[in-house]
Order: structure tokens, then sequence, then C-alpha cells
């Protein structure tokens, strides 16, 4: 068959076509540019429905042009590959560009160039973008709920001292790293909650009692997500350990409690520990409900950790519990050194996973009437003097939510590098 | 017999339905090397797994050392850490380096001090001359190296009885020699050994005994020479033919 070269280049009209594709391609970025920042039609001479499809046009032609197999410069070439196969991806990547530019201007023009941030007032919010001035305005009540002002200094202490705790591990000396496992696991849950219990909770000390009822915003998500991914991580080994037990009884209960608790709802399992759990205690025992809150989640949690570290045990080849036991361990000894340090390397993106999720349904305890911060924005949107801005506050959460989610799952995704041994 | 180390008598053992081992009777003795051979399926890794109790047995009795193995056995790990067990597939930790996979059992079940451990483990791998690799991890190493490694950490729990199974079938044939030679050194040295193998090589040089199994029975048990020599069984001399 006789293969006509239409419209396509060889080495000697190489530059030829290169600078005409490019051209056509910058046109047609061009006009969709012009038109979305600057209300511009630059092919308003056109009939409309020509002008709105001529950069579509302009930049298949141009990229059609561009398409040149081997041309020897690199650049040129990779574009090629992988952006400009044919004409069908040519038009995706056109799409893609234009959808960008256009959706740059009304975005930037929401947060920014339209948005207020001055005032104290709803009415200091003038523009048709963000009114920031509410989310400023309400920034300590979604930070620390209704935690009095004059108190906040102890969340500050302790939350700064918690992290400061939580670069022990840095330190680069031998000494120390034999136990940081044990000061993780142990003593640091431990500081965490004396700090928490008698800076933040008070009542002794000469510290002010502030009731959990008060406690809220971002500082209430991070100690519910922080206690709650403790608690459940060991108890959900415990589980998936006693999920493969040889003693029958262990392994009915762990069944028994695993899908229990992956059979329920989270809202469920928030209400009954609110309203249903006292009736089945004592009349003079007390336990508050913010705890009674970390206890349920972690259970419900533990139950997902529990399958998820199952899976990981489940991967590991037969020849390894032969190995160990052969060297004359013990059912302890065997997990603790050989089982679970593989086990848990194999699923930590989906502890991650778990974990993310965990901290995305903590501002489901709102059912209990503690409010973190997303149900600190729900309360502040209702509010006579700050109506008509739960936009703002939802995106203001989302910003917070996936900053934290993305932190984690770096770490975790760190973690997987750490760890990762060949086979 | 005083220097009798293991006695097994008419066990039998079930996978199911299925009967994998009929009325075995063993006994070995103190320093005796036994190879074990026969077509797969008959039984032969189950055999070894029963001795160190990795795998049950449902009738009959096992004596290991002076302790019967039975469901009340309490310290079968005692009774483990005495029998070393070499596998086909290594089954090395691949998360610890060749040094740690030697010390983790002396460690923490002898309960031995790490720097002691270390020394001992040291020395292991001297003899199976793989000292250079200690610091690697398994999976750096070449599968030769890595059953050699597998060995070093089964003697440095110094064990009275070393069980091998099928320790050369999952070697390139360029390998088999090296971890082989090791095997001599160590049956050279006078320890008790149970290997099950098709090498009929290693088997001329340094057993006492063959075993030739077939469907969960002892079909033959003779002394290395007369076995090769002049096998009683049909079933022997058709296993012989098609393997030497």
């Amino acid at each position: 068959m006789n293969k006509i070269n239409f419209l396509k280049p060889d080495n000697q009209n190489l530059s030829t076509y290169l600078y005409s594709g490019s051209f056509l391609f910058f046109i047609a970025v061009l006009d969709v540019f012009l038109s979305s920042f600057f209300e511009m039609n630059i092919t308003s001479f056109l009939p409309n429905f020509v002008s709105f499809l001529l950069p579509l046009i302009l930049g298949i032609i141009g990229l059609h042009l561009i398409r040149i197999e081997f041309s020897g410069i690199k650049n040129l070439d990779l574009l090629n590959k992988h952006i400009n196969t044919n004409t069908f991806n040519a038009i995706l990547t056109l799409l893609i560009i234009f959808t960008i530019i256009k959706s740059i201007p009304p975005i930037m023009s929401w947060f920014f160039i339209d948005a207020n941030i001055a005032g104290d007032t709803k009415e200091a919010c003038t523009g048709s973008g963000a009114c920031w001035t509410y989310i400023k305005i309400w920034l300590n009540r979604f930070i620390y709920g209704m935690y009095p002002n004059e108190f906040q200094w102890r969340i500050n202490i302790s939350f700064i001292l918690l992290i400061a705790l939580a670069f022990v591990g840095l330190i680069p000396s031998e000494k120390i790293k034999k136990f940081l496992t044990l000061y993780y696991v142990v003593v640091y849950p431990i500081i965490a909650f004396i700090l928490i219990y008698y800076l933040i909770s008070g009542g002794s000390l000469g510290l002010e009692w502030v009731e959990t009822g008060a406690w809220g915003g971002l500082s209430l998500t991070f100690i519910v997500s922080f206690f709650c991914l403790i608690f459940c991580f060991p108890v959900g080994m415990f589980l998936a350990l006693g999920r493969r037990s040889q003693l029958p009884t262990v392994r009915y209960i762990s069944v028994g409690f695993i899908e229990f608790w992956r059979g329920v709802p989270l809202i469920t399992v928030l209400f009954m520990s609110s309203v249903m759990f006292p009736m089945f205690l004592p009349e003079d025992f007390f336990m508050d409900k913010l705890v009674r809150v970390i206890i349920a989640i972690s259970l419900f949690e533990a139950a997902y950790v529990a399958e998820v570290i199952r899976g990981g045990l489940q991967a590991l080849p037969r020849g390894q519990y032969d190995a160990a036991k052969s060297l004359g361990m013990g059912y302890w000894k065997m997990h603790i050194f050989v089982i679970l340090p593989q086990a848990l390397k194999l699923v930590i993106p989906g502890i991650a996973n778990t974990f993310l999720a965990l901290v995305k349904d903590t501002p489901l305890i709102f059912v209990v009437g503690l409010l973190e911060i997303v149900g600190m924005l729900n309360l502040a949107k209702t509010n006579p003097e700050w109506l008509g801005f739960a936009m703002e506050g939802y995106v203001f959460a989302a910003i917070i939510f996936w900053i934290i989610c993305y932190a984690m799952s770096k770490y975790s995704y760190n973690l997987e590098l750490k760890y990762k041994t060949e086979r | 017999m005083s220097d009798q180390i293991i006695e097994m008598k008419n066990v039998n053992k079930w996978f199911g339905d299925f009967q994998v081992l009929k009325d075995i009777n063993l006994q070995v003795n103190q320093k005796q090397k036994i190879v074990v051979c026969g077509p797969s399926g008959s039984g032969k890794s189950t055999l070894i797994r029963c001795i160190n109790r990795l795998e049950e047995h449902q009738k009959g009795t096992i004596i290991v050392d002076g302790n019967e193995l039975t469901e009340d056995t309490k310290d079968i790990e005692k009774i483990r850490a005495e029998v070393g067990m070499v596998f086909q597939q290594f089954n090395l930790f691949p998360h610890l380096s060749i040094l740690d996979n030697c010390t983790l059992a002396p460690i923490w079940v002898k309960k031995m001090p790490k720097k002691q451990a270390e020394e001992l483990a040291m020395k292991q791998l001297e003899q199976v001359q793989i000292v250079d690799q200690a610091k690697k991890f398994p999976g750096q190493l070449s599968g030769g190296q890595q059953q050699r490694s597998a060995i070093a950490r089964a003697l440095c729990m110094q064990p009275k009885i070393m069980l091998f199974d099928e320790p050369t079938s999952a070697l390139d044939p360029e390998m088999i020699k090296e971890v082989l030679d090791a095997m001599v050194n160590l049956a050279k040295g006078g320890m008790t050994m149970i290997v099950v193998t098709h090498e009929m090589g290693f088997a001329k040089e340094v057993a006492d005994e063959v075993i030739f199994m077939d469907e969960g029975m002892i079909v033959e048990k003779q002394p290395t020479k007369d076995f090769f020599a002049n096998p009683k069984s049909d079933r022997t001399k058709l296993f012989l033919s098609q393997i030497l």
C-alpha cells in the first residue's frame, strides 16, 4: 500500500514542522488563557461555534505537527511518548490543559482576589469571594472549642511538650535506641495521658477543672485521634493473633468481637457508648463521656486493624513458623521476633488506611455532644450573626484534615521505605 | 541401649483420611547418620517433621533424648532446641541479618549473653565458610549461601540431632556441592543426622544406614553398602535403577 506522507515531517523539514506546530499550539493556549483571565475573545470575528472550538482544533493540528518519531530532541520525544502518542491523547491533553487554565481564575478569585479577611463582623465581607473574616474571628473556637480563653495556655503547653517529646527518636544515640519501642509504645502514651489529665483537664495542682464537654475544636480532634490510634493498634494485634489461635475459646471470642464491631455503624457505637453504656454501670460509677467515646472508637477501629494485621499474618509463608519453632521458640517469642515484625511491615499501607479513616471518623463524636473541629463549624454556621458562611467553614476543615491526613500518609510511606528489606 | 537418642515405635499419622505414616519403627543411635530416600509423597518429610513435633503423630510413641513426645509435652520448646532442622526452602528470617538470624534463638531461647552468642555464631558461620556475609540480609545471598547460613543457624543452638529436609532440592545444581560439603564436614564432626535427600552420592559418603520409604512405610532399612549393593525389595531396586 502506498503510504502518503501527508503532513508528516521528515528530517529535512523537521524544524519547519516543529515551529509551525508549536506556534499553533501556543495560539490555542493563548486564546484560552486570554478568554479565561481577561475575558477577551481574540476570535470574536468568527461565528460563535467556530470561535468556541477553535483552540481545540488549532491545538490538535499543532500537536499533530510536532508528533515526530525519534526527533532526537529529548524533551520533545518524551512529550510525544507520554502525552501526544495519537490524536485521542492529544485531545485529552488539550482538554486537561484548557480545564486547568479555565479553572484557575474562579478559584483564585474566590480564595484570594475577591476574598475578605479584614474587619470583625459579617459586614466587613463585601466581596463576592470567601469571607475569611469568619474563620479569623472563630479560629480560636475552631482550635480550642469552648475551652475558656484564659486557660488555653494549658492546651498549648501540653501539645508543644508532646510534639517535642515525639522527636526523642531522632536523638542519635545507641543507648537510647534500645528503649525507643518501649518509649513510644508505653512511656509516651502515659506521659500524654498525664499531661492531658493534669494540665488540660485540671482539677488539681491549683489548676481549675475544665470539664470535657467544654473541650473541642482541633485540639479535641488531636486528643481523640491520638488515644484511639494508640489503643486500637495493640488491641487489634491481639485480636488478629486470637483469631488464628489454636485455642477454640480464644478464637471464638476474637471472631465474635471482630464481627460484632465490624457489623455495627460507628455512629451507633458512639450513641450506645453515651446512652446505653451507663445503664449497665453501677449508680455511683462515673466514667467521663470523652473516655467512653475514646474506648468506643478504639474498639471499633481495633476490629478493622485486626483484620488488616491478619492479612499480613496470612501472607507469611508457613516455613517462617516452622523455622522459628524448630529453633525452640515458643508462641510469644516466635511472634514477637519472627512473625509480627514481618507481618506488620507488610501491612503498613493497610494500617495507614485504617488510621486515616479513624482520623476522619472523629467528627462523628458530635452525636454525644462533643464538638471537635467540624462540630464547632456546624455550631458557628448556625450562629445568627454569622449565617451563610458554611462554605468557608467546610473548605477550612477540609484543608485542615487534608494536611493531617497527608502528613500521616507521607509518614507511613517513609516507614515503608525504612523497613524495606529484600526478601 | 544407652546411646539411643531417637526411638519411634509403631508411629501412625493421618492427614484427614489419608494415612501418611504407617507403623513406622525407627531407632537412631548417637552419632549415627541416616539418609531417608523415596519417591515424593512417601512421607519422608512428615517422618522427620514428627521428630521435632512440627507435625503431630496420632498413634505410636516417639521418644527423643529420653522425652516422649505427646500432646501433654510441656517443654516441647526445650526438645526442639536440641533438635536442629534445615529446610528445603531455607526459611531464614528475611528481616534479620545473617548474624542476627544465628543469634536470635541462642539469646532469647537459651538466654545466652549477646556477646557469647555472636562469637558462637561467627564460629559456626566460619565452619560453613560464610563469615564475610554475616552482616548481609538473606535476600542478598545466593541459594547455596542461604542454605549454609540456615545450617549455621541451626548449629548455633548446639543441638544433639540435626534434621535435614531435602536441603539441596531447591538449589541450582552448581550450589548443591557447597551445601553438601558443609553437611559432610558436620557429619565428620560426629553429629547425629537424619537427612532426607535424593543425593545418593552424599548417602554413600556419609550415611551409616539408608532408609527407603514408600507410601508411608519403611520399605527397606539397611547399612549403606548393602542398600546399594543388594537391595532386598523390588520397589527399592526400581527406585535405585531410576535415580542412579
